[in-house]
């Protein structure tokens, strides 16, 4: 057995780009003597190979002749290196997925070369760097502890050795006698994340069976009882304290947002659009005659906080995978993703300990979800991304899903007797305690202790499970399915057999590698995992299906009506619960909330009115369009493919240079048919910081309106929720998502748009130790996102933001008010004072469905929701992405009343920079006037101004007699373009 | 007249076949997804079929390089089936994923004497993947898919996709042979740009680097050609970027065109 090390570089004449990219980031890091060191790709190859064989496979496998070149080695410990020469390998970790290495297996075999095993590297030449430089910058750049190893000089081996098989030790655990200190370390100590009250409660059950608990069942009941799984914090009881006195709730959720949803659902009776909500794996509404859709947004924080491409890598397959799991599988059609970090720009030294830089994080994140969702062909079509320094230990990352099924595929049962089928990815050590790790809190030292929970995806397993998953259910082949997603087996097996039963034999279950307990292998997170139902008789057919595309399917159980869930290995009986206690065993827990409404600074609008000159306003719009939360995300937005699937009608980017910031995408998802989709979101932490009531309004009206105006019917829009939020545990943080809550359920019900779906992270914390020693815990600000899914008839009525033609009029349609809390004319300023914005839900309706005429009819040329910087951004905007000019009178700005005695400087300021909510800008031709304002009768609407053939946007007030903006479209297009350009 | 049979060679990691199907369908063939490994067990049925496609994707995960591992299992086992169907006057078409397919399988140029491939796709001057219209000009090449053809504005969406010839010499030799099928440009140019060595036009007009700004290749035959940009992204006229700025939309986008030409081959 020789073990091989082949190494690819670049062909003479051809660059290192890597290598240049790297000396680029080193210098940021403010490493002087790294210069630009010579990369290769790497490849261990072993097996009984000689050098001709190895340099056969170099050549035609591994290597491309054109613009590579090659050399090949026996592996040795003693290589010799030049004066000043360092050498760094990086490799993956043992068990981490090595998409490249196991494909290049498959392959290599199938060519007919005898091959034991092929493992991937990458290798970093220095010439003349010092070694702690190098190995801040391995640790800062080029290797991630958590799923990858370094090593300096020489590799330590000349052989892999393989894994050594496991040898079955079942494992009692001493809980009977245990004491309360003895409970809270076994949770700790098998990171269980289970309460005392919990551990206690599982210790009576125990002791009324007289016996042990197994591990294996001590594990399933953490996973099962986790937060992540279970959200017992949220679906639990609450005692809510506000000014309105006291609120008892037996379960939050059900009582706010679900009750909303089944308010309207009775309220609409056979009219009722929602097919299944807030149950399976996604919420699913009607679509057209023969198809429902359904949408689904997860969070995948934690991971991505310490394993940034494979968190996010594994955040997206997941959604996917809930979408696969919906009903009896959806296909997914279209993505979103939507991201919060803290300021890319901030400096090194100034992060705590344990986190990972922003920017480093950004670029992880954005890759992971492009590698997955760009080989899975689903469009990635929305998504938005927020700064803000309390993201610094605990960024956030939303994946969300959209799928199509047919209408008589969106329910499921499991029956007795079928057999338990896994499919896809064999399970590795890959994940263990990733649901009881996503429900703590994150630590400076969690990447040591949580690296088992970090995981890298293999979009392709999944992409073949996709294919057979709905080959086989067009086919009928079986009668439930679900994903593996948090708590592996345990989670998707428990789940599926809660009413029946099941028996399950672990050691059928296909492995990575050998050398897994049962326990690891029942609670393995390992990716790209379905389980299914499949009754008997169709076994021969579905198992037959998957080998036909070289899908690997196992039996490994049966769902049977014992109402217990029995854990096989080999012989041995490893665990047996019943699923009644596994599922409703867990003790209530009450916990308290409180809000006391903050106290409201009055917004200090006469000093900085007066203040105000064109040079002082013309600034503020441009700092604006450069703050990060506004400026173009161009440069993440085009590495994913929005077009794939051919299903795209508004893409994400529009206008006459494809870079103007759409409001939502339009998907087609039939071919042939203009029925289309449309996705947007909603979300501002900023006014969470005020007043999460209004923070919540005012985003759900945020999502409706982008959805509005690219043309959905506002009457079908459907809502989802995810809440990321900090410690719950503390009354007054648990009072303010309580607040949101209710604020989600009375806006559902106001403007009919039913929740369908949503999920929670909680105790989104990071805690350090300052260079004082003291303890130190940043919490994220309140952050709810909330997604619309939106539908249009005909998306050939669709519109853009862009302006279209010169002499067109422009409409302000909505009341602008004295809002300034959370604004972004207060973040480039410094003010953080004023009212923050809120929503007249009667007035917001009225608005919504009249628009939505107006634009079924055709009466608009484009138009654009009015959000962060308010009317000045929305409308410049407008004027760089269509290339088109503007003049602007702010003395048309509809103020609410009592503002329209204030002096005019005041008031042109509300007028340029307050957000209040459900605002529009329209464009309108001279001809459609008429009948515009006549659709748009009894809500708020102004003529504004007019398109002009400039390039400049011109803002004038003939009430102050002065110019208050003149900027040129190249001007303000730059500004917005800079800050996220690649 | 029969139908024209279109078969979409999909293999793991293939996305972009129902699309593909779809699009041959519209313009009047009949179009079947098979997946490799049913090819592979029975490649007889390649027989019944005039068109066959190879769609993008990221077949077996683009995995040591884009296309290389399909590439190479055809190259293994099918290269007799495919030059015969070549041979039997029918036409490949590779979009993406399966321009790179082609390229590296030999299916579109011969090997150089000296045993390498003639060119190659290579990784993006920007080094990332990237979703993108592009303006390419066709000047008088002689596939058959581009008959008609001048301009077409379409996407691309790649890492992978800077083509790189082995040699000057290559160069030379496939722009005499007109086998240069398609080639990025400026938005407004109206003659075709000199051919040479360095791209005339630069990002983002040329999105990737290509050496001559080389887009789509055809082979010596004109009857397979491999492209990266995606005609099947740009059949409706409501798949073009700014629809919404038009008042009338024509009634096909540029992209339907290749379809209807493979058809029209066969009628």
């Amino acid at each position: 057995m020789t073990l091989w090390q082949i190494e690819i570089v670049p062909a003479k004449g051809y660059v290192d780009r890597k290598g240049l990219e790297i000396d680029q980031e080193a210098k940021e890091l403010g490493l002087s003597t790294i210069g630009t060191p010579q990369t290769a790709s790497g490849y261990l190859v072993q097996g009984d190979l000689s050098e001709e064989t190895v340099t056969a496979l170099a050549k035609n496998l591994f290597s491309d002749q054109v613009v590579e070149q090659f050399s090949v080695n026996k592996v040795t410990t003693e290589g010799k290196l030049g004066n000043g020469q360092i050498r760094l390998y990086v490799l993956p970790l043992p068990g981490v997925t090595d998409a490249v290495a196991e494909s290049a297996l498959k392959t290599a075999k199938r060519l007919g070369y005898d091959i034991e095993t092929i493992r991937t590297f990458s290798r970093y030449l220095f010439e003349g760097a010092r070694q702690n430089e190098a190995e801040i910058l391995a640790e800062k750049l080029l290797a991630n502890g958590s799923i990858e190893q370094t090593i300096w000089g020489n590799f330590p081996f000349t052989e892999i050795q393989p894994s050594s098989p496991y040898v079955l030790q079942k494992r009692e655990i001493e809980l009977l006698e245990a004491t309360d200190e003895e409970m809270v370390a076994i949770s700790k100590e098998w990171q269980l994340s289970l309460s005392l009250v919990e551990m206690k409660t599982i210790q009576a059950h125990y002791r009324s069976l007289s016996r042990q608990p197994t591990d294996i069942e001590l594990e399933t009941i953490a996973q099962t009882w986790s937060e992540h799984c279970s959200h017992k914090t949220l679906a639990g009881k609450i005692e809510y304290h506000d000014e309105n006195g006291v609120r008892h709730y037996e379960n939050m959720l059900k009582e706010t947002i679900f009750a909303a949803t089944n308010r309207l659902r009775k309220q609409w009776g056979k009219n009722d659009w929602c097919v299944s909500v807030f149950k399976d794996n996604a919420g699913i509404v009607r679509f057209d005659e023969e198809n429902n859709i359904s949408f689904k947004v997860e969070t995948h924080n934690r991971p991505s906080a310490l394993e940034p491409y494979g968190g996010a890598n594994t955040g997206i397959g997941g959604v996917l995978r809930d979408t696969m799991g919906t009903g009896l599988g959806a296909r997914p059609i279209c993505s979103t993703d939507v991201f919060c970090f803290a300021d890319p720009h901030t400096e090194a030294k100034e992060l705590p300990p344990g986190t990972l830089h922003p920017k480093r994080i950004m670029k992880g994140v954005v890759s992971g979800v492009r590698d997955y969702g760009n080989r899975m062909g689903i469009p990635t079509v929305n998504g938005a991304v927020y700064f803000d320094k309390r993201y610094v230990g605990n960024p956030l990352v939303f994946c969300g899903n959209v799928g199509i099924l047919p209408r008589e595929k969106s329910f499921k049962e499991a029956m007795p007797g079928d057999y338990i089928v896994a499919i896809g990815g064999k399970t590795g050590r890959d994940g263990i305690h990733g649901a009881t790790f996503s429900s703590a809190e994150l630590t400076s030292e969690s990447d040591t202790l949580s690296g088992g929970a970090v995981q890298i995806g293999n979009a392709i397993t999944e992409k073949m499970v996709l294919d057979v998953l709905l080959a086989a259910r067009d086919k009928n082949l079986y009668s439930a399915v679900t994903d593996c997603g948090a708590g592996g087996f345990s989670s998707a097996i428990g789940e599926m057999g809660e009413e029946i039963g099941a028996e399950v034999w672990l050691d059928k279950a296909p492995l990575k590698y050998e050398g897994l307990s049962y326990t690891e292998i029942w609670i393995s997170e390992a990716q790209e995992r379905m389980v299914f139902s499949v009754p008997p008789e169709n076994w021969p057919a579905f198992k037959k299906l998957c080998q036909a595309e070289s899908v690997e399917a196992c039996w490994i159980g049966l769902f049977k009506p014992t109402g217990n869930l029995e854990l096989k290995y080999g012989d041995e009986q490893v665990g047996i619960l019943s699923m009644d206690f596994m599922h409703n065993g867990r003790p209530p827990i009450v916990r308290k909330a409180t809000y006391s409404p903050t106290e409201v600074t009055p917004f200090p609008l006469e000093k900085v009115a007066s203040e105000a000159t064109q040079d002082r306003l013309e600034n503020s719009l441009l700092k604006i369009l450069s703050s990060l939360n506004v400026a173009s995300k161009e440069s993440i937005i085009r590495q994913y493919d929005h077009e794939v699937q051919s299903g795209s009608f508004i893409k994400p980017l529009v206008g006459l240079k494809n870079d103007g910031p759409g409001n939502a995408s339009v998907i087609c998802p039939v071919l042939g048919s203009r029925r289309g989709v449309v996705v947007s979101c909603g979300m501002n932490p900023y006014y969470g910081d005020h007043d999460t009531y209004h923070m919540t309004t005012s985003s759900i009206d945020e999502a409706i309106r982008n959805c509005v105006a690219v043309g959905a019917d506002p009457a079908k829009i459907a809502l989802l929720d995810n809440f990321c939020w900090g410690h719950t545990d503390r009354p007054e943080t648990l009072g303010s998502l309580v607040r949101a809550a209710i604020a989600c359920q009375e806006a559902a019900l106001a403007f009919e748009t039913p929740f369908i779906s949503g999920k929670d992270s909680l105790h989104n914390e990071f805690s350090y130790n300052d260079p004082q020693g003291q303890r130190q815990t940043i919490s994220i600000p309140a952050t709810l996102l909330i997604s619309a899914m939106g539908q249009i008839a005909d998306a050939s009525r669709a519109l853009t933001m862009d302006l279209k033609e010169e002499g067109n009029a422009l409409y302000l349609v909505g009341l602008t008010k004295n809002e300034w809390a959370g604004s972004h004319f207060g973040l480039v300023n410094d003010l953080t004072a004023g009212e923050v914005p809120k929503v007249d839900f009667v007035v917001a309706k009225e608005t919504f469905t009249k628009l939505h005429q107006a634009i079924d009819k055709r009466l608009l040329r484009a138009c654009h929701d009015l959000s962060e910087g308010g009317f000045a951004v929305a409308a410049a905007e407008m004027a760089f992405s269509g290339q088109l000019g503007l003049e602007l009178n702010l003395d048309n700005v509809l103020l609410k009343r009592e503002l329209q005695t204030l002096p005019a400087k005041q008031q042109n300021l509300i007028a340029l920079f307050a957000e209040s909510n459900t605002r529009f800008l329209c464009e309108v031709t001279p001809e459609n006037r008429a009948t515009f304002e006549e659709t748009l009768s009894g809500i708020p609407v102004a003529h504004v101004g007019t398109v002009t053939q400039t390039d400049t946007l011109e803002v004038t007030s003939t009430r102050e007699g002065s110019k208050k903006i003149v900027l040129r479209n190249a001007d303000l297009k730059e500004a917005w373009q800079r800050p996220l350009r690649s | 007249m029969t139908q024209p049979k279109v078969l979409i060679l999909r293999a793991p990691g293939t996305n972009c076949d129902l699309e593909t199907a779809y699009a041959f369908e519209q313009a009047g063939g009949v179009a079947e997804r098979v997946h490799i490994n049913q090819l592979l067990e029975s490649p007889s049925l390649l027989g019944e079929f005039q068109i066959l496609a190879f769609p993008g994707g990221f077949s077996y995960g683009d995995d040591i390089a884009a296309g290389k591992i399909l590439a190479l299992e055809i190259g293994h086992r099918l290269a007799d089936l495919l030059h015969t169907f070549k041979d039997q006057n029918k036409l490949i078409l590779g979009i993406c994923n399966g321009f790179q397919i082609l390229i590296k399988s030999g299916l579109l140029l011969n090997d150089l004497a000296d045993g390498r491939p003639a060119a190659t796709l290579t990784w993006n001057d920007h080094g990332r993947y990237e979703d993108r219209w592009v303006h390419l000009r066709h000047n008088e090449s002689r596939s058959f898919f581009l008959k008609g053809v001048e301009k077409l504005y379409l996407p691309i969406a790649h890492a992978e996709g800077k083509f790189v010839p082995t040699s000057q010499d290559v160069l030379q030799e496939l722009n005499a042979n007109r086998q240069i099928a398609l080639r990025y440009g400026a938005p407004d140019s109206e003659k075709e740009e000199e051919l040479g060595w360095e791209p005339v036009v630069t990002f983002p007009e040329n999105p990737n680097g290509s050496i001559g700004d080389i887009s789509a290749i055809s082979d010596e035959t004109g009857r397979v050609l491999g492209m990266m940009p995606h005609p099947e992204r740009h059949i409706f006229p409501y798949h073009h970027p700014s629809w919404t700025r038009r008042t009338q939309q024509p009634k096909h986008g540029d992209g339907f065109i290749l379809f209807q030409n493979a058809i029209n081959y066969f009628q």
